[in-house]
């Protein structure tokens, strides 16, 4: 074709794919899933499992779709008898040595062998029962990784992981035949700060994480996309709840950040989103003693309204690097009429590669949105805040209960918990949710603006720091639009408006997967 | 060290003419019955020129697939613009063949003229010689043979290198054994790629069987016309073969033959006939891998690689295991099953698992545990391991289980019916 694209067939729906697509992938278009184990797209074809056979025309034998390049006027049918013929007894060869304990295995429910059994599978065995099963014990691989051979069905995407895309090849298959199982090095561990990513690969339950063991029926999870918070990167990811606790971290595709990983990092990075020792009400400092006194929002709005719109001068805004942009952008916004200074700390830690994959690492900044509190004209330099702060007629702490203030002004504190840190104790403290319980958005490393949703409700009365900041901006009038900040999508609309680095950018164009920012540094206008 | 049988006057002695002449695996011994001069000549020509004359002669690669070896040259880059390289199969891994072990202990020279007579023709840098690691004695006299050549200097620029298989069949397949040589796992390879685009390294390469460059040196010094005249039946088959027989004839043993030659002839007057007071009953012609004749169809067998065809067979290796009346063809047939069951590399799952199931089987059976149905489950399971696969380990299961039943069924049966006593315990 003239575009360059090919054209072929493929169960009776033409689509036109660049030249060496595999038909595998070309068939994604024509909306067939062609039944496959070995086959990842984020991993070189092995071209073993044989699930994937399908019908070419002209030729003699069925082809495995993983491996074959598309051809101009290429025929394809997945569904004509002998194709699917191969692919039932492939399902029962795979089933003759699996041990069918669905009911107690952890891949129950998102089980590609399970689904493709459903599928196109036998309804019975021919094996008879009196032949004996493969057996061997499960074996401990890593510090988070559990094997169970008897249920692989030895597709060696681990395998593949470990050594092209991880490139530390402690995993082999070992014996052959069907004595066959995943080996691996005597001297080895899957240790690899990448290697969680065998579990996701696996499509059958052999391959286990220790942390999500027996937590979780996968059909009792509810899925919400979102943003790894461990460092820079970006990683986009799906939260796992389960009654609103999140209860497992695994990759979202995305193949310009980070394709179809996680590091393990990123993976047990969970646990704080479900701590239980919240702050779930408002508080006001009560006059004349160091207790507070739970207050409803109303109450607690017009307290900071008050502080802030009777001060002037100096105001700092200690930020979390892991709040969303556009809480960092309201707070900036709501200090605009004082001579302001923002700041953040930012942990770091090692850089952690994962080599066959370039521009992705665990990142040594250890927080999701420094990128964006940058942009936003928060600084680094936490010493010179703390230094202004001490002369401020306002501190506002926004998601970061170490930050240790000592100031002559007013301190407000947003926050999921209490401060942790000595200092200047808060005046206000206001509740607010985590990134599992709001939406909002961070800026990676690479200038990439990406959403997060909301997985679970916050508890008590916490509320987004975005409504809370913008709560407080219709009431001192600084800059507010003249209609209320309903969601976080509007908060966004304000930004692009203001900036213009976020300029022409809205939620519907971020969509799942994000976009990069234009190169104009902005700061609000 | 077994020296071999006079050869018969029916025989066509070409590679083997000097099988048992201990003096012809030296050096010097060679070069005196005029070896390495067809090497020196074919150094002095145009690459192409060797392919051309190959190619006139009909020479077909011995190892099993019979792909004729000129065209398969031409497949390399005629330009070069990476390092190029011969594998020379020497594996020899197929049950009931012992030819390439044969020719590499008595013309150790003769193999190594044919394969840098082939490294000059492909244009190779590098060629490895992978030598069934079982084979000891093979690979003391082709270690000699290489360093007295070496000393000698007779293979110009050209380097040749032994490696040593660890045992595995599968390396006997050409990809499995290029992982092998790299270091890998002998694990067969999706073709394409095929060896001539990338190959041993990622490089272009060709991989050659013993017996297939053992004759090259003979066909550059009689000429092409003379060894496409040695043909008895299909044009389309020249040359000579060696047959490895075993089994239940009088003389087992290699023998070569003009290709076309009948398989009847082969196994009563060549190889003595059965056993006294045995009449034939089965035999494989080409190697375990191929379907199973039954007595009518072997004494009507032309052996060449299309009087094999028309009986639904193949002349494969040409490793002839022959059966007579007292032999049990299913127990023989589970052999043959838990052989391949053993070796299956593990890649494709109907291979993994279709193998093993099949023997199970089969044992089944074997200890009167069977049913009918699995007769038919048997072949239901053959014919998903038929043509699915990576290589031809799978399908060469199923052949002759498949044959096995379809020719002896009444064998099957019996021991399903309890007419025969079990033989091994379930």
């Amino acid at each position: 074709m003239a575009d360059g694209l090919i054209t072929l067939t493929i169960d009776g729906v033409p689509v036109h794919v660049p030249s060496g697509t595999l038909v595998i992938e070309a068939a994604k278009q024509a909306g067939v899933l062609v039944p496959h184990y070995c086959y990842h797209p984020g991993l070189p074809v092995a071209g073993v499992c044989r699930m994937c056979l399908v019908e070419v025309e002209k030729q003699p034998k069925l082809a495995i779709a993983c491996a074959t390049p598309v051809a101009e006027g290429m025929v394809v049918r997945t569904q004509s008898a002998p194709a699917k013929r191969a692919r039932t007894s492939v399902l029962e060869f795979l089933l003759i040595n699996h041990p069918l304990d669905c009911p107690i295995c952890d891949q129950a429910g998102e089980c590609e062998l399970q689904d493709f059994t459903f599928q196109e599978g036998r309804p019975g065995t021919r094996y008879s029962p009196d032949y004996p099963k493969r057996f061997n014990p499960v074996e401990d691989f890593g510090p988070d990784i559990l094997y169970v051979p008897n249920r692989c069905i030895l597709c060696t995407r681990c395998v593949r992981f470990m050594e092209d895309v991880a490139q530390e090849p402690v995993l082999n298959v070992s014996e052959r035949g069907d004595r066959a199982f995943i080996g691996i090095h005597p001297q080895g561990r899957l240790d690899h700060p990448w290697a969680g990513n065998v579990v996701d690969l696996c499509p059958v339950g052999s391959l286990l994480s220790k942390d999500f063991l027996h937590k979780a029926r996968a059909w009792e999870l509810d899925r919400t996309a979102s943003i790894c918070t461990g460092c820079s990167q970006g990683c986009n990811v799906t939260l796992d709840t389960r009654d609103d606790v999140v209860v497992r971290v695994r990759p979202r595709q995305n193949l310009e950040v980070n394709r179809y990983f996680i590091c393990d990092h990123g993976r047990a990075n969970y646990r704080w989103m479900n701590r239980g020792d919240r702050v779930e009400a408002p508080l006001v400092k009560q006059a004349g003693s160091e207790g507070y006194r739970a207050v409803d929002w109303d109450e607690a709005l017009d307290r900071v309204r008050i502080i802030v719109g009777g001060a002037s001068g100096k105001a700092v805004a200690f930020a979390s690097p892991r709040a969303a942009t556009e809480a960092l952008f309201l707070a900036r916004h709501l200090l605009g009429g004082f001579d302001w200074t923002g700041a953040f700390q930012l942990v770091m830690g090692d850089e952690e590669p994962l080599a066959g994959v370039p521009n992705l690492a665990l990142r040594a900044e250890r927080a999701p949105n420094v990128h964006g509190a940058e942009l936003l004209g928060y600084t680094r330099d936490m010493s010179a805040a703390l230094q202004a702060a001490e002369q401020s007629a306002v501190v506002f702490v926004l998601d970061d209960p170490q930050v240790s203030v000592r100031t002559a002004g007013a301190v407000i504190y947003l926050g999921t918990v209490m401060p942790e840190a000595d200092g200047a104790t808060p005046d206000v403290i206001l509740p607010i949710t985590n990134v599992a319980e709001e939406e909002g958005t961070f800026v990676n490393r690479d200038g990439r603006v990406q959403r997060y949703f909301q997985a679970k409700p916050a508890p008590g009365m916490a509320r987004p720091a975005w409504w809370v900041l913008g709560e407080l901006l219709e009431g001192t009038g600084n800059g507010a639009r003249g209609m209320p900040l309903a969601c976080a999508a509007d908060v966004f609309d304000l930004m692009a408006e203001s900036m213009e680095a976020f300029g022409g950018l809205s939620y519907a164009k971020l969509g799942l997967v994000g976009r990069t920012l234009g190169q104009g540094a902005g700061v609000p206008a | 060290m077994g020296f071999p049988h006079t050869p018969h006057p029916r025989e066509t002695l070409v590679l083997s003419k000097h099988f048992g002449d201990t003096d012809a695996r030296t050096y010097k011994g060679w070069v005196k019955r005029g070896g390495y001069e067809m090497l020196n000549q074919a150094l002095a020509m145009e690459p192409a020129a060797i392919i051309e004359e190959v190619k006139a002669s009909g020479l077909r690669g011995r190892g099993g697939a019979g792909f004729p070896t000129g065209l398969k040259w031409s497949f390399m880059p005629r330009e070069k613009k990476k390092p190029h390289y011969l594998c020379v199969n020497a594996d020899e891994s197929e049950p009931g063949t012992f030819k390439d072990r044969e020719i590499m202990r008595w013309t150790p020279h003769g193999l190594l003229e044919g394969t840098a007579i082939a490294a000059h023709a492909i244009q190779a840098d590098v060629t490895y010689i992978y030598i069934r690691g079982e084979f000891t004695e093979a690979w003391d006299i082709m270690e000699r043979a290489l360093a007295e050549a070496n000393a000698a200097g007779v293979f110009g620029k050209i380097k040749i290198y032994l490696h040593r298989g660890a045992g595995a069949y599968i390396c006997g397949e050409e990809t499995a054994m290029m992982n092998s040589i790299e270091g890998k796992r002998g694990n067969p390879r999706i073709k394409p790629p095929f060896p001539a685009a990338a190959g041993l390294f990622g490089m272009p390469t060709t991989i050659n069987n013993v017996e297939t460059l053992a004759a090259v040196p003979l066909i550059l010094e009689n000429g092409a016309a003379w060894y496409k005249g040695l043909c008895l039946s299909n044009p389309k088959s020249t040359g000579t073969k060696l047959l490895s027989v075993c089994g239940h004839v009088q003389k087992p043993g290699n023998y070569e033959v003009t290709m076309g030659f009948p398989l009847k002839d082969l196994l009563y007057d060549l190889c003595g006939g059965m056993r006294p007071g045995r009449t034939l009953k089965a035999v494989i012609p080409g190697g375990s891998s191929v379907p199973i004749l039954n007595r009518e169809e072997a004494e009507s067998t032309l052996l060449d690689y299309e009087g094999c065809v028309e009986k639904g067979t193949m002349l494969g290796s040409g490793g002839v295991i022959v059966f007579d009346d007292s032999a049990d063809l299913v127990y023989q047939i589970m052999r043959l099953a838990r052989f391949y069951a053993h070796e299956s590399c593990a890649q494709c799952t109907q291979c993994r698992e279709g193998t093993a199931w099949t023997t199970k089987i089969l044992e089944r059976i074997l200890a009167g545990q069977g049913k009918m149905a699995d007769l038919d489950l048997l072949l239901d399971l053959a014919d998903n391991m038929t043509g699915k696969t990576i290589c031809v380990l799978s399908d060469s299961c199923a052949a002759p289980v498949v044959s096995g039943i379809k020719k002896f069924r009444n064998e099957f049966e019996a021991y399903i019916t309890g007419n025969r006593k079990p033989v091994i315990a379930a």
